[in-house]
């Protein structure tokens, strides 16, 4: 700790930090534009300027820039003097004279981080006379508008484009005063982490197109603390509603989670929540008719589906099948409903690739890194997973971690780590070793010291030879090829000589023996380092290792067909789950004939909910309540952001409502196992309270009707059920818990239209939707600020209107948010039982099977996942239509890369262009999942394939077509 | 003693002078027979203007809704093809304005105005709830010349950019020119 | 004087009706008669829609205040809450049963009437005490509280102002003390302080403006009736109101010769008396501001009460020397 003095008050802050950071972190107001908390210092802007005095005798002092100014012991400062005052005033008041007269039709305003310096700044009067320089702007693609007359020229954008995202098109063209971010040319911004520049821009020049088109000030958004559905990173999340439409999504700060950045699927994949698939009401399937599609269902009355789902439940001949991408609580309910015949919803490989990945965690020798931990790791072998596109925000991550060589390199020469110029300066091209081996190219490759692609099986041999070469006591593969034994050796030697190493893999390519090769690394590099070794697995959905948990001794959706197919199963409930996805059409298409009835529980008109008899509408994340286990193992809770509307009820809802016997008596159990776990809760939310002002009171806000069952009643049962998920009720504060005695409001303080957005209905407004069993109150009332950090709806604070007020609620800049971390990791504590032993199941080398190519799946984050994919500004983003080839393939079936191939799998018909890309080893075929009708199913067995001649290829997404029509509406042409 | 006699005098004072009130007018104007003068700038129910090109004022910028202390304004924004920011709905609920004109004075573009117009009861409240057709006018109310995108730097339909007041011709960024 | 309280009450049966009627619905008239004046003075027309001259105006608002939510705060003390507005309608208008009208009109010629009428306006302060008390309120508490003291304070040298009266009178029968105006002249003469202090406790008593400290609603909303409304509030209205005309006809009993007059009939003359003095009660109000709750108090016993007992004493000196 060094001790500074600002305007006379003595301060500790931690060492080796510059003032700016200092003093944001001790709570004052300062303003900056070129900072960046996540980008150090450069000192562009001059706007952070404060007096600093060489000692108490020195009344003269000297302007320095905060930002750039170390915080030295006894360093006395002054940020009210008025010299720096008047400074700061001035280069805000030359920083604005270009500023357009734009507010009003600004989608920044109101949530504007030159707005909110201007006001600390006290420039309320413009003097400058003289005319204003103007740019034309660019189409940017689908996510971001650009209005390039609103830049200060901070330099911030290009600085996150290109340091920190590894973007290459978004530049600093044109020079002096008519400095120009953009790109060349008119064209989508490639990096996938480009929106991010909506909140990393300190006004509005880069603002998020998809909400522009819905728009609604921030002030008028109610939101709530919520968990990213579109893989199983669970970044956190700020999404906001009005008039009952999802407006958009913002980040929420969680040091060990995703920092201050999302990726554009997270942040502009909601639209299935608005989309026209969605559904609101009960269906039922019109009598006789044979092939089911949206029109020839007909609209039922809420009871009636809850009739025919208590029916459903009461019979022994039923079987249900959860899903890993919705909550815990929605399938434990599923799991109580019907205890003897509950699939976890995982297809066969899929449920044996994720007990995989639980043993991984659970090994004494595995540490489970979380997200920032990635970014401390010197070296990381990335084995089998395409992370930029199956987990975006680690890609992010890892993209740091291999920067970091330049604040080690810094460090020795004396550099602190802020000064980001210098630190660049020093570092050049000097980069932490990164191993990339996967089946494709990866956008990754570009910074990664080896890259190597082979088929799934060949990547397990390599990761078991290195692990063997770290340590020979690990299994080694026989007959490796001199070139696969020279590669392993320069793994080994890169990873020997880290010190603080890191494996990555994931379940992507859905290959056990891919996990077991890096849990074997994992544990060899743990020898040499005696410690853990940190190892994380990519999953596939959201929930997918909560699923997992629950669902570890159940059927796999191959059991529960083959009952179906004998008969023993005459009725399926289906929770949030495509089956289609997952199993052979065919197959599954019999076997759905075959029920005596079907009943379908999802938010989404999806393939299995056109074969149901009854289709319940599901709430989505946005607007329930539920529990999600990341890819740490993290339980993470989010919360509805506004009620759901008709018919919509959260997935447990339906279920507890439909069998209120069995709850009855779950509860009573529950009452007795989770007596403990009741308190617990109690002190945590009594620590909270500490910090985050949140005590448990007895307050009973509005009635839960009696015998209903409420959310925490579910989470606390299933935590009582499985002891590996006991610590999931910790993940966020009860319902009883409540922040000076109110419930935490979701809407800002600022809400308008309070009464007038229901005046066209009825002149006499209803009162607000009372929510008893949340924490969470739909209302302005209550306090914004003092909240745990698993309960903060939004980031504001007083001045602070933009996302940058999140150093309000951080203990330091960048460090954890006050009130501690939020969610709670489940698998921290190695398995009791688990023994420090090697997996020896080395597979055989890959063998073209003849004819017959070997499918992989290839990702890609803009339409592989199911939900995101169903948003129209992600479809505009995702990849034509394609199947990739290697050129010997290719040339064998007499293919170019305009033709197209022919094939079977999954029991559907595919005719698809090819791409021919050398990078795919030969021998195997690259499906792109979600792409032209891919499923995960369609990978299950080699395929036949043939050329398609009467192939067509179709319209591009990104046609010029569209780019004219959107240039139309951004003002002109490219520079 | 003597203060004391000037406070009842004082007091005596007061009530003959209240006494002599009788014999005064009565100031009352016998609403509704007699029609009351109200000043253009009175504050009284709210229209929403067009710019002298006839063209809607209303930007949708929310900033009224934010103002309005009985939250009694709800709009959403829409944008034209030309990037025309406009309300696609705007819905006052005159059952509960309080004509305290802060809409007006929050109103970056003049769209929002009182007039002295200030008879709209109704006998069903409903009937108090005015939707955009109901609120926009033909004309420019109180301001002649404003006209907000002549001012603002995003180009629209007949401004490109570099049009606006005291704009300059928009950069060529491939120039080396100073 | 044998009769019991059954014997007066079967005897003046007749006149206990016309009584109550006609003191009632007076109440109710001089809502309007206030109002009205109340305009003329502040220059404007006060009621005057609802019938000629506005005087539908009392049955307009009796329709309203009957028709209106009788609403009990669900945190009062429910029975007190109920009760407290009861009391003072009844004290007020059993005060009035010592009133001597004109000869032969009253309802019970009371040896002690002017004891019973200091006991019934005295009981009235529970009224507002209770209220203020049952409420559970801050603001009907802190009412209710000023009620009090401010009753008490006054209640002192009210009754010591009228022993002046008594002392010359010689009695405290209200009928023989009119006689002995008849006799002596006017007591507005030789009481004329006594007549004073009588006036300003009165108003304090009848919580009157500028005397209206219980209720005063710029400081605590409505004092102790901050939680009353629909009937419950009118009976407090209707008690406020029975105070005015009481005070009012017990000054033209004991200062200005009752019924006694020339030409006109006794019943006339009382009644033109007491409507002059009610008339003066609402120019009060017109005229002067409600004085800070410690000016009230220190005014009532720093000069009130010295005042009252100079009196007292100068009247009972005049007397024992005129006696001889």
């Amino acid at each position: 700790m060094t001790k500074i003095i600002v305007d006379d008050k003595a301060y500790e802050v931690p060492a080796g930090n510059n003032l700016l950071h200092a003093c944001l972190s001790l709570g004052l107001d300062l303003p900056y534009f070129c900072w960046h908390p996540c980008l150090g210092s450069v000192g562009a802007c001059r706007q952070c300027a404060v007096k600093q005095y060489q000692d108490e005798n020195d009344s003269r002092g000297r302007i320095v820039m905060a930002c750039m100014t170390p915080a030295s012991e006894g360093a006395r400062i002054s940020v009210a003097d008025p010299q720096a005052r008047d400074f700061r005033a001035g280069i805000i008041e030359l920083l604005m004279t270009n500023h357009p007269h734009d507010c009003p039709v600004c989608e920044e305003g109101g949530e504007c981080h030159l707005q909110d310096m201007t006001e600390m700044s006290g420039h309320t009067f413009r003097r400058y006379e003289q005319t204003k320089r103007t740019h034309r702007n660019q189409y940017l693609g689908p996510f971001i508008n650009h209005e390039m007359n609103r830049c200060i020229a901070c330099y911030r954008c290009v600085r996150y484009y290109q340091d920190y995202a590894g973007g290459s098109d978004l530049q600093m063209l044109g020079a002096h005063h008519h400095v120009y971010f953009g790109r060349h040319c008119d064209g989508t911004l490639e990096n996938p982490f480009s929106g991010n520049l909506v909140e990393v821009c300190p006004t509005g020049v880069f603002t998020d197109k998809t909400f522009s088109q819905d728009y609604t000030r921030k002030w008028d958004l109610q939101c709530a603390p919520s968990i990213c559905q579109h893989c199983a990173v669970g970044c956190n999340t700020s999404p906001g509603e009005r008039y009952g439409r999802l407006k958009r999504i913002v980040n929420r700060y969680h040091n060990d989670v995703n920092g201050y950045f999302l990726c554009d699927r997270g942040r502009f994949g909601y639209g299935f929540v608005n989309g026209d698939q969605r559904l609101h009401q009960v269906m039922r399937r019109q009598g006789g008719s044979e092939e089911t599609t949206g029109q020839a269902a007909q609209v039922a009355t809420a009871a009636a589906g809850h009739r025919a789902l208590a029916e459903l439940l009461a019979r022994s001949d039923s079987a249900v099948i959860g899903s890993p991408r919705t909550s815990l609580e929605n399938n434990f309910a599923l799991l109580t409903a019907a205890r003897q015949h509950f699939c976890g919803g995982f297809s066969a490989a899929e449920q044996q690739i994720m007990q995989t990945a639980v043993t991984n965690y659970r090994q004494p020798d595995i540490g489970i890194p979380s997200p920032a931990d990635i970014e401390t790791a010197d070296a990381i072998l990335i084995l089998g997973e395409d992370i930029l596109n199956t987990a975006p925000v680690l890609a992010l991550r890892v993209r740091q971690a291999v920067r970091n060589r330049a604040r080690d390199l810094a460090a020795a020469a004396g550099i602190p780590a802020w000064q980001d110029a210098a630190v660049q300066e020093l570092a050049q091209q000097s980069r932490n070793p990164l191993i990339q081996l996967t089946v494709d190219n990866t956008d990754l490759d570009a910074i990664a010291a080896i890259n190597r692609q082979l088929a799934p099986a060949d990547i397990a041999r390599l990761g078991f030879a290195i692990a063997h070469g770290i340590n020979s006591e690990a299994p080694a593969p026989n007959d490796l090829t001199a070139a696969e034994t020279e590669l392993a050796d320069r793994v080994c030697a890169l990873l020997n000589h880290a010190n603080r190493p890191l494996v990555i893999t994931g379940t992507a390519l859905l290959s056990t023996a891919v996990l077991e090769a890096a849990a074997n690394i994992a544990k060899s590099l743990s020898r040499k380092l005696d410690a853990p070794c940190p190892l994380h697995q990519c999953l596939a959905e959201c929930n997918s290792l909560g699923a997992a948990m629950l669902a570890a001794d159940s059927a796999t959706l191959e059991q529960t067909l083959e009952g179906v197919e004998d008969g023993a199963i005459k009725r399926l409930l289906v929770l949030e789950n495509d089956l289609y996805r997952r199993c052979d059409s065919r197959r599954l298409d019999a076997a759905l004939d075959r029920l005596d009835e079907l009943i379908v529980i999802d938010h989404q008109w999806t393939a299995t909910a056109a074969k149901a008899d009854w289709v319940l509408p599901a709430a989505t994340f946005a607007e329930s309540e539920g529990t999600l286990v990341n890819s740490e193992a993290r339980a993470q809770r989010f919360f509805a952001v506004f009620p759901g509307v008709a018919d919509v009820r959260a997935g447990w809802q339906w279920l507890t409502a439909a069998n209120p016997g069995a709850w009855a008596a779950i509860d009573a159990v529950t009452a007795d196992r989770a007596s403990a776990e009741t308190v617990a809760v109690e002190q945590v939310a009594t620590e909270k309270a500490t910090v985050g002002k949140v005590a448990v009171g007895k307050v009973a806000v509005g009635k839960v009707a009696a015998g209903n069952v409420t959310i925490d009643a579910v989470t606390k049962a299933c935590a009582a059920s499985q002891p590996l998920l006991a610590q999931i009720v910790a993940a966020a504060p009860p319902a009883e818990a409540r922040s000076q005695g109110r419930q935490v409001p979701r809407m800002p303080h600022r809400y308008s239209g309070r009464t007038a957005i229901r005046a066209h209905i009825n002149v006499s407004e209803p009162k607000q939707t009372p929510d008893p069993m949340s924490a969470l109150g739909f209302t302005m009332e209550g306090d914004p600020t003092h909240l745990p950090p698993a309960l903060r709806p939004s980031t504001w604070a007083p001045g602070w209107n933009s996302n940058q007020s999140i150093h309000k609620f951080q203990q330091e800049v960048n460090g954890e948010l006050a009130g501690g971390p939020s969610g709670v990791r489940l698998l921290d504590e190695p398995a009791a039982a688990a023994a420090a032993t090697w997996f020896t199941e080395i597979p055989p080398a890959f063998r073209a099977a003849g004819d017959k190519l070997q499918p992989v799946p290839l990702y890609h984050i803009f339409g592989s996942e199911e939900l995101s994919q169903r948003a129209e500004p992600i479809q505009a983003r995702r990849p034509r239509d394609y199947i990739a080839l290697h050129p010997d393939d290719a040339a064998r079936l007499q293919v170019c890369s305009s033709d197209g191939i022919s094939f079977s799998a999954a029991g559907l018909e595919f005719c698809l262009g090819v791409r021919i890309t050398a990078a795919l080893p030969a021998g195997v075929i690259g499906l792109p999942m979600g792409i032209g009708g891919l499923t995960p199913a369609a990978l299950a067995t080699p395929l036949t394939v043939t050329k398609a001649f009467d192939w067509q290829p179709p319209p591009s997404p990104g046609d010029r077509a569209v780019i004219a029509s959107d240039l139309a509406a951004n003002g002109g042409a490219a520079p | 003693m003597l203060e004391a006699l000037k406070a009842v005098q004082s007091q005596l004072v007061t009530l003959w002078t209240v006494i002599q009130h009788t014999f005064s007018r009565a100031d009352t104007v016998e609403y509704p027979e007699q029609k009351p003068y109200t000043p253009p700038r009175y504050r009284a129910r709210i229209v929403l203007t067009r710019d002298p090109d006839g063209e809607e004022r209303c930007v949708a910028c929310n900033l009224c809704a934010a103002a309005c202390p009985v939250d009694c304004i709800a709009l959403q924004k829409a944008e034209d093809d030309d990037g025309r920011w406009y309300a696609e709905w705007f819905r006052i609920n005159f059952s509960r304005c309080i004509v305290c004109g802060l809409c007006e004075e929050a109103c970056p573009t003049y769209a929002i105005q009182l007039t002295p117009d200030f008879e709209y009861c109704e006998y069903n409240r409903q009937n108090m709830v005015y939707e955009k057709e109901d609120l926009l006018i033909s004309g420019p109310g109180k301001y002649h010349d404003y006209n907000f995108y002549r001012l603002a730097g995003k180009s629209v339909h007949g401004k490109d950019k570099g049009e606006a007041y005291r704009e300059e011709r928009p950069i060529d960024v491939k120039s080396l020119m100073p | 004087m044998n009769d019991t309280w059954l014997d007066i009450l079967i005897g003046n049966g007749l006149v206990i009706a016309i009584l109550l009627v006609v003191l009632l619905s007076l109440a109710a008239v001089l809502i309007w008669l206030e109002r009205r004046l109340l305009g003329i003075w502040q220059d404007r027309l006060g009621p005057n829609r609802v019938g000629p001259l506005g005087i539908g105006q009392v049955l307009a608002d009796m329709i309203k205040i009957f028709t209106k939510e009788d609403w009990i705060p669900p945190f009062a003390d429910r029975a007190v809450f109920i009760l407290a507005p009861t009391i003072v309608v009844i004290t007020m208008l059993l005060a009035f049963a010592v009133v001597p009208f004109a000869p032969g009109i009253g309802i019970s010629d009371l040896n002690i009437g002017l004891l019973f009428f200091l006991a019934m306006s005295s009981l009235a302060a529970y009224s507002v005490m209770l209220a203020g008390y049952s409420s559970n309120n801050k603001y009907a508490l802190i009412g209710g509280l000023r009620a009090a003291a401010q009753t008490v304070s006054y209640e002192v040298f009210m009754g010591l102002a009228l022993m002046g009266v008594v002392i010359l009178a010689g009695s405290f029968n209200m009928r023989e003390i009119v006689q002995a105006q008849a006799a002596n002249g006017w007591y507005i003469v030789p009481q004329f302080f006594g007549f004073v202090v009588f006036l300003i406790a009165g108003i304090a008593e009848s919580h009157r403006l500028p005397f209206d400290l219980p209720e005063a609603e710029h400081e605590i909303v409505a004092g102790f009736h901050t939680e009353y409304s629909g009937m419950k509030f009118g009976l407090f209205f209707i008690g406020e109101y029975l105070g005015v005309i009481l005070i009012s006809a017990i000054i033209t009993t004991l200062f200005f010769g009752g019924w006694l007059g020339p030409w006109l009939p006794p019943l006339v003359w009382f009644c033109l008396k007491t409507l002059v003095f009610i008339c003066f009660f609402v120019l009060l109000r017109a005229a002067i501001p409600r004085p800070r709750y410690d000016q009230l108090m220190s005014f009532g016993w720093k000069v009130m009460l010295p005042l009252a007992l100079v009196n007292l004493m100068v009247t009972g000196a005049v007397v024992l020397v005129q006696e001889g």
